[in-house]
């Protein structure tokens, strides 16, 4: 039997130990995992950026879908915590090859890990891999299919209060391809778990899942009702081939609908801020003076990102060993 | 056993840190203290010897060499360092010295902003118990505890000492 | 074939209005008396107090996957309560000619397991586009044809698959399923599925294909059974159909009265089937249908083996193993008060013999198909002494009451 994936995550003592999810994890939790990516933010600016907490840790990228920024800043983020890092492009080898995803998983065991950053294009595929793998190995979710990708909303979480003092009380809109998006769905458990006071999804009805209201946050159709006195505007990237499977009928249209320009952006508060968790589209989604202007922290995003990644590295991995140890000492 | 009254202790201290400083003809020292209780120390010592400039702060949680036991401390503050330690004498201020980790873990720490010119080691209490070669340049008193006691120092204020 | 006499079992036959404890006698396979005097004559007793003795389920679709597993499945299929299996022809490889067919009665005759009745393919490999050869195959001995879900190319496919049909008054099976819209779904299209970012099934998939074989139906006339149906929706185009005067049946699996799109909870590959699980209102609905007597039940039974459903949710290959411990599982359902104990009994042996258009029953004349259930013994079904090949049983580590603990076909004792 499948345990929920939300408790999966954590230790018997409620501490981090796979990260697979922002869905049911505690406001604690959340802000904990803020303040210390907080504290890594300091460390990045030294002259030696490492530290030493993950030392003689091996942790391997297991990307099963192409990423070269989100496996690049993880690959960082580890060196940083001074891991032995080993990146698998499964996508290219193995799998591809027919081997089942056990197989795999069984191939890669004998090589003693501590830890998998894993991507994978099926939803529920990181919760899968931490339920078969052996016990202390600990699973970072790099993004499951449509499921979750909750390094991004951290980081996302992150940018709002560095920027906009804390995520209390603010209005959010998330606009674009709701439908294919983990990043949507994780940012908006993190939201409301954090406390903003309204969650807003802009988008096409082809682009909005189906009772995604359920998940706590309000569908608008349209950019004028949905935007207007917004803190937060997150754009969301819009993949070409929606194009091509009867979703949306051009980009031009999108643009027109729901293309982030600077005068759509006037309807949001005058201190508003833009972030989109990248790669931008730039006349697609979002218009370039708007990306490259005052309001938009999409660079921020970025640098955030590093630090976000140490955090929940180091607290899956402490909680594996705190486990781990509780085992041993029953044993001993 | 008594525990030290802490004002004797602090104007001890401060007596000793002010002749120190003239011996080593350091002018400009940069006072680090320790999460918690060493920032409280520095805090008070770099007032009573009326010397200018901002404190540093430092929070050893990701240099300590006990991850694989305990895991991260849930509560990391995080470092602060006024500015380039570059070339600078610090003073390093911890509150109770006593396995000697945590100075290890410090200077480690120290070493990752920069190259400081010299580092000298300041502590209000040394209860023994070392583990490591390390001692401290100056000391308000050496203190021994019976097996499991530990000694505290609660503040910001007043500031006080507690045996536990 | 000699006598035999069950004595003290309650016997339980809705249809023939029979609920009471009496004895029975089988004569040369067939039920001869129902009473209480045993003549002298009989050798062979069964004592069944505290059984039931009822009619043996029929199951109106089951994929036993290929035939190699035809002596394990049916075996799996006896102890769970049927005497007759229609075996879907969606197996390794289709059963689209008549030598296959022959080839699975025989292997179905030396079994001699429950009886296992194949419905042969519709269309040539279930492409969905030629006509398969369909006199040769009923003449063979399949019951019924099937389509097993596959789509048809179009409407012009399905109506000359229905006229052809209805020239030989050949019965049909469709399982209606719009491929265009159900797509790579793997579960119900809904809350559920937004939540775990699963691609889902819509209501639609079904209810679209659904209306178009009804329509056809009424069109051409041909004998129809609609297989496996998941929707409330689907009862109520059911429902219109039989009041325009379409002489339609229809059934739904097992897992669909029980299980919801909730149980996909922490993507548990065990719950990927096909028709998908769908909510709440859905299964109220069949339950429903299944008390007024109007939707038969079958076991939609499809074995795997642990590889296949140890992968992602959307990866896992779909499917329950359900012929071990069918019957107890689907009397819970009794037991909690959602099913009528006599619409269920209905629902899986007297509504599937008149689809087949058998002579079934605990009635004078019949034939002696029935199984003896012991309703107050305990049963674990570990995983490595399930009888069906499948490891793929919602039941595997449980404990439930109830048990089949023999089981007749034709007359013959099985087990």
């Amino acid at each position: 039997m499948s345990l929920d994936p939300c408790k999966v995550q954590l230790t018997a003592d409620g501490r981090l130990k796979h990260f697979l999810t922002t869905e049911g994890l505690s406001k604690e939790l959340l802000t904990e995992i803020l303040d210390t990516a907080d504290s890594f933010i300091s460390t990045q600016e030294r002259d030696v950026k490492k530290v030493p907490l993950l030392r003689g840790k091996t942790v391997v990228n297991l990307f099963f879908e192409n990423s070269t920024r989100t496996r690049a800043t993880f690959e960082l983020a580890a060196k940083r915590l001074s891991a032995d890092i080993l990146n698998l492009d499964i996508a290219r080898s193995s799998a591809s090859k027919g081997e089942t995803l056990m197989d795999t998983l069984w191939n890669l065991e004998a090589m003693y890990s501590d830890m998998f950053v894993v991507r994978h294009g099926d939803s529920g595929a990181a919760h899968f891999i931490a339920e078969q793998v052996t016990p202390h190995v600990a699973i970072i979710n790099a993004g499951d299919g449509r499921h979750a990708h909750p390094t991004q909303a951290m980081l996302d979480m992150l940018t709002i209060r560095r920027h906009k003092g804390g995520i209390e009380g603010k209005i959010v809109a998330i606009v674009g391809d709701i439908l294919h998006s983990r990043v949507a769905r994780s940012q908006i458990h993190a939201l409301r778990t954090l406390g903003a006071a309204e969650v807003r999804v802009i988008g096409p009805g082809t682009l909005l899942p189906h009772n995604i209201e359920n998940l706590g946050c309000n569908v608008f159709y349209r950019m004028e009702e949905g935007l207007k006195d917004c803190d937060v505007v997150i754009m969301l990237r819009l993949q070409k081939e929606r194009m091509q499977s009867a979703l949306l009928p051009s980009e031009s249209e999108f643009f027109k609908l729901y293309g982030l320009t600077e005068d759509k952006l006037r309807l949001a508060k005058p201190d508003a801020i833009v972030m989109h968790p990248g790669p931008i589209n730039r006349g697609v989604e979002i218009d370039s003076t708007v990306a490259d202007g005052a309001q938009s922290v999409i660079l921020n995003q970025v640098s955030y990102g590093i630090a976000v990644r140490m955090a929940v590295m180091a607290m899956a991995m402490s909680g594996q060993q705190q486990e781990k140890n509780e085992r041993n000492g029953e044993g001993a | 056993m008594s525990l030290p009254n802490i004002e004797t202790l602090f104007t001890a201290l401060n007596a000793d840190l002010s002749r120190y400083l003239a011996e080593q003809s350091i002018q400009n020292p940069l006072f680090v203290g320790i999460r918690t209780g060493g920032v409280w120390v520095a805090e008070r010592l770099q007032h009573s010897l009326a010397l200018q400039g901002d404190l540093g702060v430092l929070d050893i949680s990701f240099h300590r060499d006990d991850f694989s036991y305990i895991g991260l401390h849930p509560e990391v503050k995080g470092s602060e360092l006024p500015e380039s330690i570059e070339d600078r004498h610090i003073i390093l201020v911890d509150d109770v010295i006593m396995s000697g980790r945590t100075i290890r873990a410090a200077m480690n720490e120290l070493f990752d902003f920069g190259r400081p010119a010299s580092i000298s080691l300041v502590c209000l209490l040394d209860v023994g118990r070392r583990e490591l070669p390390i001692q401290p340049d100056l000391c308000g008193a050496v203190l021994s505890l019976q097996e499991g006691q530990h000694v505290k120092l609660t503040g910001p204020s007043p500031l006080a000492l507690t045996l536990a | 074939m000699s006598s035999l006499a069950i004595l003290n079992a309650r016997l339980l036959d809705p249809s023939a209005q029979l609920d009471s404890t009496q004895n029975l006698l089988v004569e040369n396979g067939r039920i001869a008396a129902i009473g209480a005097l045993i003549p002298a004559h009989v050798v062979e007793h069964i004592d069944a107090q505290g059984q039931w003795l009822i009619p043996g389920l029929i199951d109106l679709g089951a994929n036993l996957g290929s035939a190699g597993n035809i002596p394990s499945e049916a075996k799996a299929a006896l102890q769970g309560g049927f005497t007759h299996v229609c075996a879907l022809p969606d197996a390794s490889p289709v059963l689209d000619n008549a030598a296959l067919v022959q080839a699975w009665v025989e292997k179905a005759a030396k079994a001699g397991q429950a009886k296992v009745l194949p419905l042969g393919a519709l269309t040539q490999g279930l492409v969905g586009e030629q006509l398969a050869s369909m006199v040769g195959l009923m003449e063979t001995g399949c019951v019924a044809l099937s389509n097993a879900r596959a789509p048809f190319k179009n409407s012009y496919v399905l109506r000359r698959v229905m006229e052809y049909a209805a020239t030989y008054g050949i019965p049909i099976f469709i399982a209606p399923d719009d491929a265009s819209l159900s797509g790579a779904g793997c579960m119900h299209e809904g809350k559920v599925a937004t939540r775990l970012g699963l691609t889902g099934v819509p209501r639609s998939a079904e209810t679209i294909a659904l209306s178009q074989a009804l329509l056809l139906i009424q069109q051409t006339g041909v004998r129809a059974h609609i297989s496996q149906i998941s929707c409330a929706r689907s009862l109520q185009l059911l429902q219109r159909a039989r009041e325009d005067g379409i002489a339609v049946t229809a059934d739904t699996p097992l897992a669909n009265l029980i299980y919801t799109d909730e149980d996909v909870v922490g993507f548990n590959s065990q719950f990927n089937v096909r028709p998908v699980l769908r909510s709440e209102v859905d299964r109220q609905a069949l339950l429903a249908a299944v008390n007024e007597g109007e939707l038969a039940i079958s076991s939609n039974h499809r074995p795997h083996d642990v590889a296949a459903k140890k992968a992602t949710f959307a990866d896992a290959q779909p499917g329950m193993s359900m012929f071990d411990g069918f019957l107890p599982m689907a009397l819970t359902l009794v037991a909690k008060g959602e099913l009528k104990l006599a619409a269920l009994l209905n629902a899986l042996s007297a509504l599937p013999a008149q689809v087949l258009g058998m002579t079934h029953g605990l009635k004078v004349g019949n034939e002696f198909s029935a199984v003896l259930y012991q309703p107050d013994a305990v049963h674990r079904y570990r995983r490595s002494e399930l009888a069906s090949k499948g490891r793929n049983s919602p039941l595997a580590g449980q404990t439930l009451q109830g048990e089949v603990k023999a089981a007749f076909v034709a007359g013959e004792r099985v087990f």
